[in-house]
Parts: C-alpha cells; sequence; structure tokens
C-alpha cells in the first residue's frame, strides 16, 4: 500500500569544516600583511559564515527519502543541513517503472535508481528518466533493497488488494 | 480499489458531526470540504446542499461521520452516527473518529449494497485546505482532445476544492441552520496595524486617484502634442519611464477591489516595486549631494566633452586623408569631411555656451532621482544621449547617404539584367530595352 525509504548522506565532517575555515582565514591574514588593512579580516569573518549558511542551506543535503503509495503516487523529499525541505511529487499514472541503471562514469560503472515516466502517446516508450538519490549515492546493495521494496508497491497498483 | 479520503487538516480540532464533501467514484477518492455540527434537520441539509450544487456545480453530498469524543466512547453516539448513514443514503459511508487525547484516528467504511465484502484498504490524505483553494495546477503543455481522460487525476480533487468557494462563506458562528467547519472557522490572524492600514488606504487611495486625474489630464492636453514636443517626448527615455511610473500607480490606486488572486499579486507586485525603487532613489540622493559631488561632476563633464571632440577630429582628418579613409573621391572625402568638423564645432560652442549653468541644471535635475533609482538611470541615460548628439547626426547623415547608394545601386542592377520596377503594382517586371534606351 504504501511505504517510506529513506537514505542519509554524510555528516558535515568537523576537520573539512576547520580546513576550509582556516584556509579562508589564512589567506586573509595575508592579505591583512600585505594590506594593513583591518577590514579584510572582518571580511573574512563574515565570508566564513555567509558561506557556512549558504553552504547548509542550498548545498549540503542531509537526507533523501522516497514516499511509495500505491494508489496516489511517488514523493521524493530532499532535505537539507538547515532543515529546508524540498518535495517532488510523480503522479502514478506517469510512473512506468522503478529500476537500476547503470552508467559508465570516467574510469568505474556507477548504479543509480531511477524512475521511468511513461510516454503519454507510445504505452510502450519512456518519456522521462528520474534520477533518484543523486546526493547521498548509495551503493549497490542500498539500491537492491530499495528496488525491492519498490517493486512490491508498484505490483499491486495493477492488481486490485486481495483480502488480508 | 483503494480507498483515498481527503481530509482537510483544519477539521482535526472539530465537534462531532457529518461530513460533506465530493466522491468522485472514477478514482474512489472522497474530498472532504467541510463538517457539519449538530443539531441539524436533515431535510435542511439536503436543501443547502441542492443550493450549493446549483452554485458551484460540483457534486457536494454528505459523504459520512466524523466523530471527536473528548470522553470514552460513546456507544449512543457510535450507533447514531451509523443511523445516520441510512438518512444520508452514500456508498460507502465513511466513518472517521478521534477519542480523547489519542494521536491515532480509526477510518472505517459502511458498504450495505456492496458486491464483495471485503476489507478495504483506506489511505487518509490531510490537505492544507486554504492552500489547496488558492493554488493553480497548471495543465500539461500539450492537452489534446483525446487527452481529457488521460489527464492528472490529482487536478479533480484541486478543482473540487477551488471551485467550493461558496461553501467556505457559512461559518458555524453564523446564525443559520446550517453551522460549518472549514478553514475559515479557525480565524485568520489580524493585526491591528493592517485593520488601520486598510481603513486609512482608502481616502490614501482616492486622493492619489485624484492626483493622477490631474497629472494625466495635463499630459493628454493639446499642448504638448505638436509635432516638434511629441517627437522630443518620443525620443527622450526620461518620459517613457515617467509615463510607465503614472501608469503603475494609477493601477494601484484604482478603487477597485481586485477580483482574483493574479490581479491582487500583479498589484502587490508593483506597489513593492514601486517601493524599492524610491528607497533605492532616496540613497542615491542621499549619496549624490554630499560633498558636493554634483560640483566634481559638472566640473568633469565639460572637459571630456571637449576630449571627445577632439578625438574626434583627429579620427576625421585621418578619414579624409589617410589610404583608409571615405575612398569615394577626393572632392567628396573633403565635402563630408568639412561637413562632420564643422558639426563638431558647433556642438563644442553650445557646451561651452552651457557652460556655467551646468551645474545649477545637475542640482535640479539629480532632484528627480527621489523618484526612482530607474528615473536616475534615464535622466542619466538622457544625458550622455543629448551630449553626443553630433555623433548621432553623423550616423543619420552617413545612413541616409548608404541607402541613397544602395537604391542607386539595385536600379542600375535592374537595368543590366532587363527589369524595371513597376511603380503602381509595386514589383519587378521585365521590360525590354532598346539599345539606344540602354
Amino acid at each position: 500500500s504504501c511505504r517510506e525509504l529513506a537514505v542519509r548522506g554524510p555528516r558535515l565532517q568537523l576537520r573539512s569544516l576547520s580546513a576550509a575555515t582556516s584556509a579562508v582565514w589564512l589567506a586573509a591574514y595575508g592579505l591583512f600583511a600585505i594590506s594593513e588593512n583591518s577590514m579584510v579580516l572582518s571580511a573574512a569573518i563574515f565570508i566564513t559564515l555567509i558561506g557556512l549558511i549558504i553552504y547548509l542551506h542550498f548545498v549540503k543535503i542531509d537526507q533523501e527519502s522516497l514516499l511509495v503509495i500505491s494508489s496516489l503516487g511517488i514523493q521524493v523529499t530532499s532535505s537539507y543541513a538547515s532543515g529546508k525541505e524540498s518535495t517532488t511529487f510523480i503522479e502514478m499514472g506517469q510512473v512506468k517503472d522503478v529500476v537500476i541503471n547503470e552508467a559508465i562514469h570516467m574510469q568505474k560503472v556507477i548504479y543509480y535508481l531511477c524512475i521511468l515516466l511513461q510516454d503519454p502517446e507510445d504505452p510502450q516508450g519512456v518519456s522521462e528518466v528520474v534520477p533518484l538519490f543523486q546526493s547521498s549515492k548509495p551503493r549497490l546493495d542500498c539500491l537492491i533493497e530499495v528496488y525491492k521494496s519498490c517493486q512490491e508497491i508498484l505490483e499491486q497498483r495493477k492488481t486490485p488488494p486481495q483480502s488480508s | 480499489m483503494v480507498l483515498k479520503v481527503f481530509f482537510p487538516s483544519c477539521c482535526s480540532s472539530a465537534d462531532s458531526g457529518i461530513l460533506i464533501g465530493r466522491w468522485i467514484s472514477k478514482q474512489s477518492s472522497a474530498v472532504i470540504l467541510a463538517v457539519v455540527h449538530f443539531p441539524f434537520i436533515p431535510v435542511q441539509v439536503k436543501q443547502y446542499l441542492g443550493e450549493v450544487q446549483r452554485v458551484t456545480k460540483v457534486s457536494v453530498s454528505v459523504l459520512g461521520s466524523w466523530s471527536n469524543s473528548k470522553q470514552e466512547k460513546e456507544e449512543s453516539l457510535s450507533e447514531f452516527l451509523e443511523d445516520l448513514g441510512t438518512i444520508f443514503c452514500h456508498e460507502p459511508w465513511i466513518q472517521i473518529s478521534k477519542e480523547g487525547d489519542s494521536k491515532f484516528w480509526s477510518c472505517s467504511t459502511l458498504q450495505k449494497h456492496s458486491k464483495n465484502p471485503q476489507e478495504e484498504e483506506i489511505i487518509l490524505v490531510y490537505y492544507d485546505q486554504r492552500k489547496v483553494m488558492l493554488s493553480h495546477l497548471h495543465p500539461p503543455l500539450d492537452t489534446a482532445g483525446q487527452r481529457a481522460e488521460d489527464a492528472s487525476k490529482l487536478s479533480a480533487i484541486f478543482d473540487t476544492v477551488a471551485r467550493s468557494q461558496v461553501l467556505f462563506m457559512t461559518d458555524r458562528y453564523d446564525e443559520g441552520p446550517i453551522k460549518l467547519t472549514h478553514w475559515q472557522s479557525d480565524g485568520v490572524e489580524a493585526s491591528i496595524i493592517v485593520e488601520l492600514l486598510k481603513q486609512a488606504s482608502v481616502p490614501a487611495c482616492m486622493l492619489l486617484t485624484f492626483l493622477l486625474s490631474l497629472v494625466s489630464g495635463i499630459c493628454r492636453s493639446r499642448v504638448l502634442k505638436f509635432w516638434p514636443l511629441s517627437f522630443l517626448w518620443s525620443k527622450l527615455s526620461t518620459c517613457e519611464q515617467l509615463g510607465h511610473r503614472l501608469q503603475h500607480l494609477q493601477v494601484i490606486s484604482s478603487n477597485k477591489k481586485s477580483q482574483n488572486q493574479n490581479q491582487l499579486m500583479r498589484k502587490a507586485n508593483i506597489f513593492v516595486s514601486l517601493l524599492i525603487d524610491m528607497a533605492l532613489g532616496m540613497l542615491l540622493m542621499s549619496w549624490l549631494y554630499r560633498k558636493n559631488r554634483i560640483g566634481h561632476l559638472a566640473d568633469t563633464l565639460i572637459p571630456v566633452a571637449d576630449h571627445v571632440a577632439e578625438e574626434l577630429q583627429d579620427l576625421l582628418q585621418w578619414l579624409m586623408g589617410a589610404p583608409a579613409g571615405l575612398k569615394m573621391n577626393r572632392a567628396l572625402d573633403q565635402v563630408l569631411g568639412r561637413f562632420f568638423l564643422y558639426h563638431i564645432h558647433l556642438w563644442i560652442s553650445y557646451i561651452h555656451l552651457l557652460s556655467p549653468f551646468i551645474e545649477m541644471i545637475l542640482w535640479y535635475v539629480g532632484l528627480s532621482a527621489c523618484l526612482g533609482l530607474t528615473v536616475a538611470l534615464c535622466v542619466l541615460s538622457d544625458i550622455i544621449a543629448l551630449l553626443t548628439f553630433h555623433i548621432y547626426c553623423f550616423y543619420v547623415y552617413g545612413a541616409r547617404l548608404y541607402c541613397l547608394k544602395i537604391y542607386g545601386l539595385s536600379s542600375l542592377w535592374r537595368l543590366f539584367r532587363g527589369k524595371k520596377w513597376n511603380v503602381l503594382r509595386q514589383r519587378v517586371d521585365s521590360c525590354s530595352y532598346d539599345l539606344d534606351q540602354v
């Protein structure tokens, strides 16, 4: 009937945060040593704070979840580290199937889960491919679990539910 | 099929009653629009629903019962609610109940005439009624005739709520036989300041409309429509911008309330953009009028104009004489070159004549920046256009000469091919020339 699957991405590491901050502040101190203008230092602090807020609000995705309801549709939610959530809802009438696709990227083969959307004119054709979990990029074993769950729900939309 | 029930989130704290809404049997979904509270007379409820159906063309009916009991579950109430199912016969009869402080709801259906008595799955979807009512679902880009059935199923839900606005006008606090709970019952939080602003805006709007009608009356008067003046107004970008702003102000200060959400948003958009424009204009003014910046600007303007004129004169000398010049013939070169040089000389003399007044002119024109940053930018662009007017003249002369040349060449080309331009028919006809004609 309905199921929600959530994949969490890696959290913001303290060491990468401190590395970025120290790099910016070292550069600012170098500029200060050259130009003798103390505004550079305060500007650097300001930039670091603003940059961190922008990164947490617009770039860093904490968790991506997939809610599959066999009679209504599929909802994909990404929640950012600052708490912002962006959702996309695809109606069940447009969904053809959910599959695992392979892609060759540079020197390796990556697997990703995607939703195939139905072409209205051609019942056998696929009009669009919507990739899922693009930030958290789970590996194949995780993808297989998600795939199996989704397929169980998607099968129910074809046949009416039997009495349990 | 799975039964989908769309329940408005504002009704989750309502008292017990019956649910009214629309049943879409093709999708097996029930869209609940409001809750009618006890006591009510069934006949009056049916009458009211008939009226609503007539006005909104949405088939509203009684769908089920809702019970929100603060104490323990009362047996008599549940029997009463089931009996209601016989009065308002609807198939299936939906029963939603919430007990006391429990977070969980129970939702079940009563099917009396079902063919296969089986446990049906029910999906309960909360929706924010006000937002669904105000939202527009964009139709798919290519809507052909046969796609009507394939159209999004959810659009029926949005459509139902949007079209039932009449239903949301009566409330449980109104005096009447029917007491409803829907999104209006929550009450909109209003602040005193907003209400006062609304009251104050009516006379302010009327005053503004009056002033604007005066101004536009003056602008449309016949005095300003004579040929040289009207040509000037159309060329100056400041006048155009001021005209646009006037139109915007007229839109905002109109007395009619906006019909729908689109118009309201447009009005609000224009209002906010005007405010920001004026704020930025004031900022620019406060920066410009300090430390005698206008004086500095005026002082640098004349030397810059002189410098440009000198460069132009050098360029013309170069074009007149040097190998890469206007290569037509020597005499024509000299004529055109001297003509343009005379132009530059005239223009520079006029600018030097004006030079004592430049600072005052700039000072007063800078005051117009308080109308908005866009007006200030228009004025700047107009000043630049006026200062380089001579270059524009060169362009006009050059373009006309080029046009003439092309015209002459094309008629010669047609002659060469044996065709002629037929003025009556506005097209090219063939014409055989004798040798002495050619």
